[in-house]
Protein backbone atom coordinates (compact mmCIF):
# COMPACT_ATOMS: atom_id res chain seq x y z
CA UNK A 1 0.00 0.00 0.00
CA UNK A 2 0.86 3.53 -0.82
CA UNK A 3 2.57 5.65 1.93
CA UNK A 4 0.11 8.91 1.60
CA UNK A 5 -2.67 9.07 4.50
CA UNK A 6 -5.41 8.17 2.03
CA UNK A 7 -5.61 5.09 -0.51
CA UNK A 8 -7.95 3.61 -3.11
CA UNK A 9 -8.99 -0.17 -2.33
CA UNK A 10 -7.45 -2.24 -5.37
CA UNK A 11 -10.96 -4.54 -4.82
CA UNK A 12 -13.46 -2.20 -4.36
CA UNK A 13 -11.89 1.08 -5.95
CA UNK A 14 -13.08 3.26 -3.16
CA UNK A 15 -11.21 6.16 -1.19
CA UNK A 16 -10.37 5.03 2.25
CA UNK A 17 -8.37 6.63 5.22
CA UNK A 18 -5.31 4.57 5.70
CA UNK A 19 -5.65 3.95 9.34
CA UNK A 20 -9.18 2.62 8.84
CA UNK A 21 -7.48 -0.04 6.89
CA UNK A 22 -4.42 -0.53 9.08
CA UNK A 23 -7.25 -0.31 12.22
CA UNK A 24 -9.24 -3.39 10.76
CA UNK A 25 -6.34 -5.82 10.35
CA UNK A 26 -5.90 -4.65 6.52
CA UNK A 27 -9.34 -5.98 5.86
CA UNK A 28 -11.25 -3.17 3.36
CA UNK A 29 -13.64 -1.53 5.56
CA UNK A 30 -16.11 -0.95 2.10
CA UNK A 31 -15.79 -4.26 0.52
CA UNK A 32 -14.13 -6.94 3.67
CA UNK A 33 -11.22 -7.04 1.06
CA UNK A 34 -8.28 -9.20 2.74
CA UNK A 35 -4.93 -7.60 1.80
CA UNK A 36 -1.70 -10.17 2.78
CA UNK A 37 -0.43 -9.45 5.68
CA UNK A 38 2.83 -10.11 6.67
CA UNK A 39 3.68 -12.99 9.44
CA UNK A 40 4.61 -10.60 11.95
CA UNK A 41 1.31 -8.76 11.45
CA UNK A 42 -0.41 -12.36 11.95
CA UNK A 43 1.66 -13.16 15.07
CA UNK A 44 1.13 -9.95 16.74
CA UNK A 45 -2.96 -10.50 16.53
CA UNK A 46 -3.23 -14.22 16.45
CA UNK A 47 -0.75 -14.51 19.76
CA UNK A 48 -1.60 -13.28 23.68
CA UNK A 49 0.40 -9.70 24.35
CA UNK A 50 4.22 -10.71 25.40
CA UNK A 51 3.48 -14.42 25.21
CA UNK A 52 5.37 -15.71 22.36
CA UNK A 53 8.80 -15.93 21.42
CA UNK A 54 10.20 -16.72 17.83
CA UNK A 55 12.44 -20.09 17.64
CA UNK A 56 13.80 -21.86 15.28
CA UNK A 57 15.56 -19.00 13.55
CA UNK A 58 19.36 -21.21 13.29
CA UNK A 59 18.46 -22.41 10.22
CA UNK A 60 19.43 -20.96 7.54
CA UNK A 61 18.94 -21.01 3.70
CA UNK A 62 21.92 -22.19 1.41
CA UNK A 63 22.22 -22.67 -2.57
CA UNK A 64 22.59 -26.61 -2.81
CA UNK A 65 22.11 -26.45 -6.89
CA UNK A 66 23.99 -23.31 -7.86
CA UNK A 67 21.35 -21.88 -8.96
CA UNK A 68 21.26 -18.70 -11.34
CA UNK A 69 18.27 -17.56 -13.40
CA UNK A 70 17.56 -13.80 -14.67
CA UNK A 71 20.05 -13.37 -11.37
CA UNK A 72 21.36 -15.58 -8.73
CA UNK A 73 19.32 -17.56 -5.74
CA UNK A 74 21.64 -15.78 -2.98
CA UNK A 75 21.19 -12.88 -4.26
CA UNK A 76 17.04 -12.99 -4.08
CA UNK A 77 17.83 -14.48 -1.04
CA UNK A 78 19.53 -11.64 0.02
CA UNK A 79 17.01 -9.09 -1.26
CA UNK A 80 14.06 -11.02 0.49
CA UNK A 81 16.41 -10.63 3.64
CA UNK A 82 16.21 -6.70 3.01
CA UNK A 83 13.20 -6.35 1.99
CA UNK A 84 11.27 -8.34 4.91
CA UNK A 85 13.79 -8.24 7.55
CA UNK A 86 12.88 -11.60 7.69
CA UNK A 87 15.34 -14.84 7.34
CA UNK A 88 13.25 -17.07 5.43
CA UNK A 89 9.53 -17.60 3.83
CA UNK A 90 8.47 -19.03 7.40
CA UNK A 91 8.66 -18.25 10.86
CA UNK A 92 8.33 -20.58 13.84
CA UNK A 93 6.13 -18.83 17.06
CA UNK A 94 5.82 -20.46 20.52
CA UNK A 95 3.39 -18.72 23.06
CA UNK A 96 0.04 -18.75 23.88
CA UNK A 97 -3.48 -18.07 22.65
CA UNK A 98 -5.91 -16.93 25.02
CA UNK A 99 -3.92 -19.00 27.89
CA UNK A 100 -3.54 -22.08 25.47
CA UNK A 101 0.59 -22.82 24.88
CA UNK A 102 0.65 -23.37 20.90
CA UNK A 103 3.37 -24.11 18.26
CA UNK A 104 2.54 -21.67 15.36
CA UNK A 105 4.40 -21.79 11.40
CA UNK A 106 3.29 -18.73 10.12
CA UNK A 107 4.23 -17.94 6.72
CA UNK A 108 5.39 -14.77 4.47
CA UNK A 109 4.25 -14.44 0.60
CA UNK A 110 6.78 -11.52 0.78
CA UNK A 111 9.59 -13.80 0.48
CA UNK A 112 10.24 -15.23 -2.95
CA UNK A 113 6.56 -16.02 -3.30
CA UNK A 114 6.17 -18.13 0.15
CA UNK A 115 7.78 -20.67 -1.59
CA UNK A 116 8.93 -23.96 0.56
CA UNK A 117 12.82 -24.69 0.20
CA UNK A 118 14.93 -27.06 2.68
CA UNK A 119 14.48 -24.10 5.38
CA UNK A 120 10.76 -23.64 4.82
CA UNK A 121 10.70 -28.21 5.44
CA UNK A 122 13.13 -28.00 8.10
CA UNK A 123 11.30 -25.79 10.09
CA UNK A 124 7.73 -26.48 9.62
CA UNK A 125 9.08 -29.89 10.29
CA UNK A 126 10.53 -28.88 13.54
CA UNK A 127 7.66 -27.18 14.55
CA UNK A 128 5.86 -30.55 13.73
CA UNK A 129 8.51 -32.72 15.67
CA UNK A 130 8.16 -29.64 18.61
CA UNK A 131 4.44 -29.69 18.73
CA UNK A 132 4.33 -33.77 18.92
CA UNK A 133 7.25 -33.47 22.06
CA UNK A 134 5.94 -31.33 23.76
CA UNK A 135 2.19 -31.98 23.07
CA UNK A 136 0.86 -28.58 22.37
CA UNK A 137 -1.70 -27.97 19.45
CA UNK A 138 -0.02 -27.20 16.02
CA UNK A 139 -1.44 -24.01 13.86
CA UNK A 140 0.25 -23.20 10.42
CA UNK A 141 -0.65 -20.38 8.75
CA UNK A 142 -0.23 -20.82 5.01
CA UNK A 143 0.88 -18.12 2.16
CA UNK A 144 2.89 -19.77 -0.31
CA UNK A 145 3.46 -20.05 -4.26
CA UNK A 146 4.64 -23.66 -3.62
CA UNK A 147 7.51 -25.41 -3.83
CA UNK A 148 11.18 -23.28 -4.49
CA UNK A 149 12.11 -23.77 -8.01
CA UNK A 150 15.55 -22.90 -7.16
CA UNK A 151 16.17 -25.61 -5.20
CA UNK A 152 14.77 -28.14 -7.36
CA UNK A 153 14.20 -31.75 -6.30
CA UNK A 154 15.22 -30.78 -2.73
CA UNK A 155 11.88 -28.57 -2.73
CA UNK A 156 9.89 -30.92 -3.56
CA UNK A 157 11.09 -33.40 -0.91
CA UNK A 158 9.67 -31.44 1.87
CA UNK A 159 6.23 -31.95 1.09
CA UNK A 160 7.41 -35.76 1.85
CA UNK A 161 9.22 -34.72 4.84
CA UNK A 162 6.63 -32.58 6.50
CA UNK A 163 3.82 -34.93 5.16
CA UNK A 164 5.70 -37.77 7.38
CA UNK A 165 6.24 -35.33 10.24
CA UNK A 166 2.49 -34.98 9.95
CA UNK A 167 1.81 -38.67 10.02
CA UNK A 168 3.90 -39.08 13.31
CA UNK A 169 1.37 -35.95 14.77
CA UNK A 170 -1.37 -37.47 14.50
CA UNK A 171 -0.38 -40.59 15.84
CA UNK A 172 0.37 -38.96 18.69
CA UNK A 173 -2.74 -37.08 18.80
CA UNK A 174 -2.02 -33.81 18.88
CA UNK A 175 -4.16 -31.65 16.97
CA UNK A 176 -3.28 -29.87 14.10
CA UNK A 177 -4.99 -26.70 12.69
CA UNK A 178 -4.47 -25.49 9.55
CA UNK A 179 -5.43 -21.96 7.93
CA UNK A 180 -5.04 -21.45 4.31
CA UNK A 181 -4.15 -17.39 3.05
CA UNK A 182 -4.03 -15.85 0.38
CA UNK A 183 -2.55 -17.68 -1.76
CA UNK A 184 -1.83 -21.10 -1.02
CA UNK A 185 -0.78 -23.05 -3.82
CA UNK A 186 1.21 -26.02 -5.39
CA UNK A 187 3.75 -27.98 -3.04
CA UNK A 188 2.23 -26.10 0.01
CA UNK A 189 -1.19 -27.13 -0.78
CA UNK A 190 -0.37 -30.42 -1.57
CA UNK A 191 1.11 -31.14 1.66
CA UNK A 192 1.05 -29.77 5.05
CA UNK A 193 -1.58 -27.15 4.22
CA UNK A 194 -4.42 -29.86 3.63
CA UNK A 195 -3.71 -32.56 6.42
CA UNK A 196 -4.88 -30.25 9.15
CA UNK A 197 -7.46 -32.06 11.60
CA UNK A 198 -9.53 -28.79 11.19
CA UNK A 199 -8.68 -26.70 7.94
CA UNK A 200 -9.78 -23.45 7.50
CA UNK A 201 -9.25 -20.47 4.92
CA UNK A 202 -9.30 -16.52 4.82
CA UNK A 203 -11.82 -15.57 2.77
CA UNK A 204 -11.82 -15.16 -1.15
CA UNK A 205 -7.91 -16.89 -0.60
CA UNK A 206 -6.57 -18.24 -3.66
CA UNK A 207 -6.31 -22.48 -3.01
CA UNK A 208 -5.02 -25.25 -5.31
CA UNK A 209 -3.14 -27.13 -6.66
CA UNK A 210 -2.57 -25.73 -10.54
CA UNK A 211 -2.31 -22.02 -10.23
CA UNK A 212 -5.24 -20.67 -12.29
CA UNK A 213 -3.24 -19.50 -15.40
CA UNK A 214 -1.33 -23.24 -15.58
CA UNK A 215 -5.21 -24.71 -16.10
CA UNK A 216 -6.42 -22.04 -18.43
CA UNK A 217 -3.55 -22.53 -20.68
CA UNK A 218 -4.03 -26.21 -20.46
CA UNK A 219 -7.71 -26.73 -20.68
CA UNK A 220 -8.01 -23.29 -23.00
CA UNK A 221 -11.23 -22.20 -21.56
CA UNK A 222 -12.10 -19.65 -19.44
CA UNK A 223 -12.25 -20.67 -15.38
CA UNK A 224 -15.69 -20.41 -13.62
CA UNK A 225 -16.59 -17.40 -11.66
CA UNK A 226 -14.50 -17.46 -7.89
CA UNK A 227 -12.99 -20.73 -8.92
CA UNK A 228 -10.28 -22.15 -6.31
CA UNK A 229 -11.34 -19.47 -4.06
CA UNK A 230 -11.96 -19.78 -0.26
CA UNK A 231 -15.22 -20.04 -0.99
CA UNK A 232 -15.37 -22.51 -4.18
CA UNK A 233 -13.47 -24.81 -1.60
CA UNK A 234 -15.59 -24.79 1.04
CA UNK A 235 -18.91 -25.73 -1.52
CA UNK A 236 -16.73 -28.80 -2.65
CA UNK A 237 -16.33 -30.03 0.74
CA UNK A 238 -12.28 -29.09 0.87
CA UNK A 239 -12.37 -26.98 3.86
CA UNK A 240 -14.21 -26.91 7.22
CA UNK A 241 -15.11 -23.04 7.18
CA UNK A 242 -13.74 -20.03 5.73
CA UNK A 243 -12.95 -17.67 8.56
CA UNK A 244 -12.87 -13.38 8.32
CA UNK A 245 -9.55 -12.20 9.64
CA UNK A 246 -11.53 -10.58 12.42
CA UNK A 247 -12.79 -13.78 13.61
CA UNK A 248 -9.66 -15.72 13.34
CA UNK A 249 -8.15 -15.71 16.97
CA UNK A 250 -11.39 -16.37 18.23
CA UNK A 251 -12.14 -19.45 15.87
CA UNK A 252 -8.98 -20.83 16.79
CA UNK A 253 -9.72 -20.54 20.48
CA UNK A 254 -12.91 -22.14 20.24
CA UNK A 255 -11.66 -24.69 18.19
CA UNK A 256 -8.47 -25.50 20.46
CA UNK A 257 -11.01 -25.57 23.44
CA UNK A 258 -13.08 -28.48 21.87
CA UNK A 259 -10.15 -30.09 20.54
CA UNK A 260 -8.56 -30.60 23.52
CA UNK A 261 -11.78 -30.88 25.78
CA UNK A 262 -10.99 -27.77 27.31
CA UNK A 263 -14.54 -26.10 28.08
CA UNK A 264 -14.28 -22.03 29.04
CA UNK B 1 26.03 -26.95 -31.03
CA UNK B 2 25.64 -30.64 -30.14
CA UNK B 3 22.75 -29.29 -27.96
CA UNK B 4 21.05 -28.10 -30.82
CA UNK B 5 20.28 -31.64 -31.96
CA UNK B 6 17.41 -33.84 -30.20
CA UNK B 7 18.03 -37.11 -29.03
CA UNK B 8 16.02 -38.26 -31.98
CA UNK B 9 18.65 -37.16 -34.81
CA UNK B 10 21.17 -38.68 -32.44
CA UNK B 11 19.88 -42.06 -32.64
CA UNK B 12 19.48 -41.95 -36.22
CA UNK B 13 22.18 -44.27 -36.59
CA UNK B 14 21.78 -46.31 -33.73
CA UNK B 15 18.04 -47.30 -35.02
CA UNK B 16 19.70 -48.01 -38.77
CA UNK B 17 21.87 -50.81 -37.05
CA UNK B 18 19.56 -51.94 -35.23
CA UNK B 19 17.86 -52.31 -38.31
CA UNK B 20 20.64 -54.30 -40.07
CA UNK B 21 21.36 -56.07 -37.14
CA UNK B 22 18.08 -57.60 -36.81
CA UNK B 23 17.54 -58.18 -40.84
CA UNK B 24 20.69 -60.11 -40.62
CA UNK B 25 19.54 -62.38 -37.55
CA UNK B 26 17.05 -63.97 -39.68
CA UNK B 27 20.43 -66.17 -41.04
CA UNK B 28 22.45 -67.79 -38.38
CA UNK B 29 25.24 -67.53 -40.80
CA UNK B 30 25.37 -64.10 -40.20
CA UNK B 31 26.70 -64.27 -36.79
CA UNK B 32 30.06 -62.55 -37.22
CA UNK B 33 28.57 -59.34 -39.00
CA UNK B 34 26.25 -59.11 -36.33
CA UNK B 35 28.97 -59.40 -33.59
CA UNK B 36 30.54 -56.48 -35.81
CA UNK B 37 27.84 -54.68 -36.16
CA UNK B 38 26.90 -55.11 -32.07
CA UNK B 39 30.25 -53.57 -31.21
CA UNK B 40 29.92 -50.75 -33.62
CA UNK B 41 26.15 -49.65 -32.14
CA UNK B 42 27.54 -50.03 -28.54
CA UNK B 43 30.72 -47.65 -29.70
CA UNK B 44 28.21 -45.20 -30.97
CA UNK B 45 26.30 -45.40 -27.84
CA UNK B 46 28.86 -44.99 -25.96
CA UNK B 47 30.05 -41.96 -27.84
CA UNK B 48 26.62 -40.69 -27.71
CA UNK B 49 25.91 -41.48 -23.93
CA UNK B 50 29.24 -39.26 -23.27
CA UNK B 51 27.48 -36.09 -24.63
CA UNK B 52 23.85 -36.43 -23.38
CA UNK B 53 22.63 -33.34 -21.78
CA UNK B 54 19.84 -33.27 -19.56
CA UNK B 55 17.59 -31.81 -22.47
CA UNK B 56 18.59 -35.31 -24.21
CA UNK B 57 18.07 -37.24 -21.19
CA UNK B 58 14.24 -35.77 -20.92
CA UNK B 59 13.84 -36.77 -23.98
CA UNK B 60 15.08 -40.26 -23.59
CA UNK B 61 12.82 -40.07 -20.24
CA UNK B 62 9.78 -39.21 -22.95
CA UNK B 63 10.28 -41.13 -25.46
CA UNK B 64 7.30 -42.54 -27.40
CA UNK B 65 9.10 -46.14 -27.24
CA UNK B 66 9.71 -46.34 -23.94
CA UNK B 67 8.59 -48.57 -21.52
CA UNK B 68 5.76 -48.28 -19.22
CA UNK B 69 3.95 -49.08 -16.70
CA UNK B 70 1.83 -51.83 -18.37
CA UNK B 71 5.08 -53.37 -20.14
CA UNK B 72 6.89 -53.37 -16.98
CA UNK B 73 3.96 -55.67 -15.29
CA UNK B 74 3.52 -57.58 -18.25
CA UNK B 75 7.17 -58.50 -18.22
CA UNK B 76 7.86 -58.82 -13.96
CA UNK B 77 4.32 -59.90 -12.57
CA UNK B 78 2.79 -62.82 -13.18
CA UNK B 79 -0.97 -63.40 -12.72
CA UNK B 80 -1.80 -59.70 -12.42
CA UNK B 81 -5.40 -58.70 -11.86
CA UNK B 82 -6.27 -55.07 -12.35
CA UNK B 83 -8.61 -53.49 -9.81
CA UNK B 84 -10.65 -50.28 -9.97
CA UNK B 85 -11.75 -47.33 -9.14
CA UNK B 86 -11.45 -44.93 -5.85
CA UNK B 87 -14.66 -45.66 -4.13
CA UNK B 88 -15.50 -42.43 -3.93
CA UNK B 89 -15.74 -40.86 -7.31
CA UNK B 90 -15.04 -42.77 -10.32
CA UNK B 91 -11.72 -45.15 -12.13
CA UNK B 92 -8.66 -42.95 -13.21
CA UNK B 93 -7.17 -45.02 -16.09
CA UNK B 94 -4.09 -42.43 -15.75
CA UNK B 95 -3.17 -44.62 -12.62
CA UNK B 96 -2.98 -48.59 -12.95
CA UNK B 97 -2.91 -50.54 -9.83
CA UNK B 98 -3.56 -54.43 -8.53
CA UNK B 99 -2.40 -57.12 -7.23
CA UNK B 100 0.14 -60.09 -9.07
CA UNK B 101 2.62 -62.41 -8.01
CA UNK B 102 6.37 -61.35 -8.25
CA UNK B 103 8.50 -64.05 -8.06
CA UNK B 104 5.90 -66.33 -6.04
CA UNK B 105 4.78 -63.60 -3.35
CA UNK B 106 1.53 -61.41 -3.89
CA UNK B 107 2.41 -57.60 -4.38
CA UNK B 108 0.44 -54.69 -4.96
CA UNK B 109 1.50 -53.07 -8.25
CA UNK B 110 0.53 -49.33 -9.02
CA UNK B 111 1.72 -46.66 -11.47
CA UNK B 112 1.36 -44.05 -13.85
CA UNK B 113 0.05 -45.01 -17.26
CA UNK B 114 0.91 -43.10 -20.27
CA UNK B 115 -0.66 -44.41 -23.80
CA UNK B 116 0.98 -44.96 -26.97
CA UNK B 117 -1.80 -44.56 -29.70
CA UNK B 118 -3.83 -41.26 -30.10
CA UNK B 119 -6.59 -42.75 -28.78
CA UNK B 120 -4.77 -44.78 -25.94
CA UNK B 121 -2.86 -41.25 -24.98
CA UNK B 122 -6.67 -39.79 -24.43
CA UNK B 123 -7.84 -42.39 -22.90
CA UNK B 124 -4.74 -42.68 -20.62
CA UNK B 125 -4.76 -38.50 -20.06
CA UNK B 126 -1.50 -38.62 -21.39
CA UNK B 127 -0.07 -40.05 -17.76
CA UNK B 128 -1.90 -36.65 -15.84
CA UNK B 129 -4.17 -37.96 -12.95
CA UNK B 130 -6.93 -36.87 -11.02
CA UNK B 131 -7.65 -36.80 -7.51
CA UNK B 132 -9.18 -40.33 -7.77
CA UNK B 133 -6.49 -42.19 -9.32
CA UNK B 134 -4.10 -41.44 -6.35
CA UNK B 135 -7.10 -42.16 -3.91
CA UNK B 136 -7.63 -45.43 -5.83
CA UNK B 137 -3.71 -46.00 -5.77
CA UNK B 138 -3.73 -44.99 -1.57
CA UNK B 139 -7.09 -47.67 -1.57
CA UNK B 140 -4.95 -50.84 -3.06
CA UNK B 141 -1.65 -49.94 -0.98
CA UNK B 142 -3.87 -50.42 2.21
CA UNK B 143 -5.13 -53.26 0.88
CA UNK B 144 -1.83 -54.59 0.56
CA UNK B 145 -1.03 -53.46 3.68
CA UNK B 146 -4.09 -55.38 5.43
CA UNK B 147 -2.73 -58.81 4.23
CA UNK B 148 0.94 -57.47 4.38
CA UNK B 149 1.73 -57.52 0.78
CA UNK B 150 4.93 -55.50 -0.12
CA UNK B 151 4.15 -52.61 -2.68
CA UNK B 152 5.84 -51.61 -6.27
CA UNK B 153 4.89 -47.83 -7.84
CA UNK B 154 6.05 -47.22 -10.77
CA UNK B 155 6.89 -43.41 -11.54
CA UNK B 156 6.42 -41.62 -15.03
CA UNK B 157 3.89 -38.93 -15.23
CA UNK B 158 4.29 -35.20 -16.64
CA UNK B 159 2.33 -33.90 -13.43
CA UNK B 160 -0.79 -34.04 -11.67
CA UNK B 161 -3.60 -32.80 -14.13
CA UNK B 162 -4.41 -29.21 -14.19
CA UNK B 163 -8.11 -29.15 -14.70
CA UNK B 164 -11.14 -27.89 -13.61
CA UNK B 165 -12.33 -31.33 -12.15
CA UNK B 166 -9.10 -31.66 -10.65
CA UNK B 167 -9.16 -28.91 -8.10
CA UNK B 168 -13.18 -29.04 -7.34
CA UNK B 169 -12.37 -32.79 -6.43
CA UNK B 170 -9.06 -31.77 -4.00
CA UNK B 171 -5.97 -32.59 -6.28
CA UNK B 172 -3.81 -30.97 -3.45
CA UNK B 173 -5.53 -32.91 -0.87
CA UNK B 174 -5.58 -36.30 -3.19
CA UNK B 175 -1.69 -36.05 -3.07
CA UNK B 176 -1.05 -34.90 0.64
CA UNK B 177 -3.16 -37.36 1.92
CA UNK B 178 -0.72 -39.86 0.09
CA UNK B 179 2.13 -38.34 1.59
CA UNK B 180 1.27 -38.92 4.95
CA UNK B 181 -0.45 -42.28 4.58
CA UNK B 182 2.40 -43.90 2.69
CA UNK B 183 4.82 -42.79 5.11
CA UNK B 184 3.45 -44.98 8.02
CA UNK B 185 2.33 -48.46 5.67
CA UNK B 186 3.71 -51.24 7.32
CA UNK B 187 4.42 -53.10 4.52
CA UNK B 188 7.99 -52.61 1.81
CA UNK B 189 7.42 -50.05 -0.44
CA UNK B 190 9.53 -49.81 -3.37
CA UNK B 191 9.30 -46.63 -5.62
CA UNK B 192 10.91 -46.94 -9.37
CA UNK B 193 11.25 -44.07 -11.67
CA UNK B 194 10.76 -45.57 -14.80
CA UNK B 195 10.55 -42.13 -16.78
CA UNK B 196 9.30 -38.79 -16.06
CA UNK B 197 9.17 -38.07 -12.22
CA UNK B 198 6.68 -34.92 -12.81
CA UNK B 199 6.51 -33.51 -9.15
CA UNK B 200 3.77 -33.85 -7.07
CA UNK B 201 2.00 -35.97 -9.21
CA UNK B 202 5.04 -38.27 -9.13
CA UNK B 203 5.66 -37.72 -5.16
CA UNK B 204 2.12 -38.40 -4.76
CA UNK B 205 2.29 -42.46 -5.34
CA UNK B 206 6.29 -42.19 -4.30
CA UNK B 207 6.99 -42.37 -0.55
CA UNK B 208 8.98 -46.00 0.06
CA UNK B 209 11.65 -47.94 1.60
CA UNK B 210 13.82 -47.72 -1.38
CA UNK B 211 13.86 -45.25 -4.69
CA UNK B 212 14.91 -47.11 -7.55
CA UNK B 213 15.58 -44.77 -11.08
CA UNK B 214 16.27 -45.89 -14.27
CA UNK B 215 19.37 -43.96 -15.37
CA UNK B 216 17.72 -41.87 -18.61
CA UNK B 217 14.66 -40.99 -16.34
CA UNK B 218 14.25 -37.56 -14.95
CA UNK B 219 12.83 -36.14 -11.53
CA UNK B 220 11.55 -32.76 -10.61
CA UNK B 221 10.19 -30.04 -8.96
CA UNK B 222 8.69 -28.57 -12.33
CA UNK B 223 9.35 -29.18 -15.94
CA UNK B 224 12.08 -27.51 -17.50
CA UNK B 225 9.52 -25.78 -19.70
CA UNK B 226 7.15 -24.59 -17.02
CA UNK B 227 10.58 -23.73 -15.30
CA UNK B 228 11.49 -21.74 -17.88
CA UNK B 229 8.91 -20.03 -18.57
CA UNK B 230 8.71 -18.65 -14.86
CA UNK B 231 11.76 -17.55 -13.91
CA UNK B 232 13.43 -16.89 -17.60
CA UNK B 233 10.37 -15.77 -18.98
CA UNK B 234 11.27 -17.36 -22.09
CA UNK B 235 11.24 -21.01 -24.07
CA UNK B 236 14.43 -20.51 -25.36
CA UNK B 237 16.00 -21.10 -21.54
CA UNK B 238 14.50 -24.81 -21.36
CA UNK B 239 17.59 -26.25 -21.91
CA UNK B 240 19.33 -23.72 -19.26
CA UNK B 241 16.33 -25.20 -16.80
CA UNK B 242 16.67 -28.42 -17.33
CA UNK B 243 20.31 -28.13 -16.39
CA UNK B 244 20.03 -25.95 -14.05
CA UNK B 245 17.45 -28.13 -11.86
CA UNK B 246 19.64 -30.76 -11.27
CA UNK B 247 16.86 -33.50 -12.44
CA UNK B 248 19.25 -36.36 -13.87
CA UNK B 249 19.13 -39.67 -11.96
CA UNK B 250 23.01 -39.00 -11.35
CA UNK B 251 22.30 -35.69 -9.66
CA UNK B 252 19.29 -36.86 -8.33
CA UNK B 253 22.09 -39.62 -6.49
CA UNK B 254 24.43 -37.22 -5.80
CA UNK B 255 21.35 -35.03 -3.64
CA UNK B 256 20.98 -38.24 -2.08
CA UNK B 257 17.07 -38.26 -2.81
CA UNK B 258 17.45 -41.40 -4.67
CA UNK B 259 18.95 -44.93 -3.22
CA UNK B 260 19.95 -46.27 -6.75
CA UNK B 261 20.04 -45.77 -10.75
CA UNK B 262 19.25 -48.66 -12.53
CA UNK B 263 21.51 -48.79 -15.78
CA UNK B 264 19.76 -48.41 -19.30
CA UNK B 265 20.57 -50.89 -22.10
CA UNK B 266 22.88 -49.83 -25.30
CA UNK B 267 20.52 -47.50 -26.95
CA UNK B 268 18.37 -46.64 -23.69
CA UNK B 269 15.14 -48.44 -22.20
CA UNK B 270 13.25 -47.92 -25.45
CA UNK B 271 15.92 -49.70 -27.17
CA UNK B 272 15.89 -53.15 -25.77
CA UNK B 273 13.14 -54.05 -23.47
CA UNK B 274 14.21 -57.32 -22.41
CA UNK B 275 17.43 -56.21 -21.03
CA UNK B 276 15.70 -53.49 -19.67
CA UNK B 277 13.28 -55.25 -17.80
CA UNK B 278 16.14 -57.73 -16.65
CA UNK B 279 18.05 -54.65 -14.51
CA UNK B 280 14.92 -53.77 -13.46
CA UNK B 281 13.99 -56.71 -11.77
CA UNK B 282 17.46 -57.62 -10.41
CA UNK B 283 16.97 -54.07 -9.11
CA UNK B 284 13.87 -54.61 -7.45
CA UNK B 285 14.20 -57.97 -6.08
CA UNK B 286 17.67 -57.48 -4.13
CA UNK B 287 16.10 -54.61 -2.69
CA UNK B 288 12.96 -56.23 -1.92
CA UNK B 289 15.57 -58.84 -0.03
CA UNK B 290 16.86 -57.07 2.26
CA UNK B 291 13.59 -54.87 3.12
CA UNK B 292 11.97 -58.05 4.12
CA UNK B 293 14.38 -58.93 6.82
CA UNK B 294 13.95 -55.55 8.26
CA UNK B 295 11.19 -55.53 11.10
CA UNK B 296 7.68 -53.32 10.14
CA UNK B 297 9.07 -50.88 12.86
CA UNK B 298 12.57 -50.74 11.70
CA UNK B 299 11.18 -50.13 8.11
CA UNK B 300 8.98 -47.10 9.32
CA UNK B 301 11.76 -45.70 11.36
CA UNK B 302 14.18 -46.25 8.51
CA UNK B 303 11.32 -44.54 5.90
CA UNK B 304 10.94 -41.25 8.35
CA UNK B 305 14.55 -40.72 8.37
CA UNK B 306 15.26 -41.51 4.37
CA UNK B 307 12.96 -38.25 3.81
CA UNK B 308 13.25 -36.51 7.21
CA UNK B 309 16.92 -35.79 5.94
CA UNK B 310 16.16 -34.27 2.61
CA UNK B 311 17.08 -30.71 2.02
CA UNK B 312 20.25 -28.32 2.59
CA UNK B 313 20.82 -25.81 4.87
CA UNK B 314 23.06 -24.28 7.16
CA UNK B 315 22.13 -24.68 11.17
CA UNK B 316 24.07 -21.63 12.80
CA UNK B 317 24.81 -22.36 16.40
Amino acid sequence: MEKSLWIRCNNCGKILYKQDIIDNLYVCPACNFHYRLTAIQRLNYLFDKNSWKIIDEEIQPTDPLNFKDSKPYKQRIEESRNKTSLSEAVINVMGTIDGIPVIMSIMDFSFIGGSMGSVVGERITRAIERAGKEKKPLIILSCSGGARMQEGVLSLMQLAKTSAALSRLDELKVPYISVLCDPTTGGVTASFAMLGDINIAEPYALIGFAGPRVIEQTIKEKLPKNFQRAEFLLQHGLLDDVVPRKNLREYLIRALRLLLNQPK
Amino acid sequence: MEEEKTFFELEKPLIKLREEIRKLETDPKNKEKINKLKKELKNKWKEIESKLTPLHIIQIARHPQRPYTLDYIDNLIEDFMELHGDRRFGDDPAIVAGLGFYHGQTVAVIGHQKGRTTKEKLFRNFGMPHPEGYRKALRIMKLANKFGFPILTFIDTPGAYPGIGAEERGQAEAIAYNLREMSRLEVPIINIIIGEGGSGGALAIGIGDRILMLQYSFYSVISPEGCAAILWKSQEAVSLAAKSLRLTSKDLYELKVIDEIIPEPVGGAHADYEKTFKNVDKYIRKNLEELKKMSPQDRLKYRYHKFRRMGVYIERK
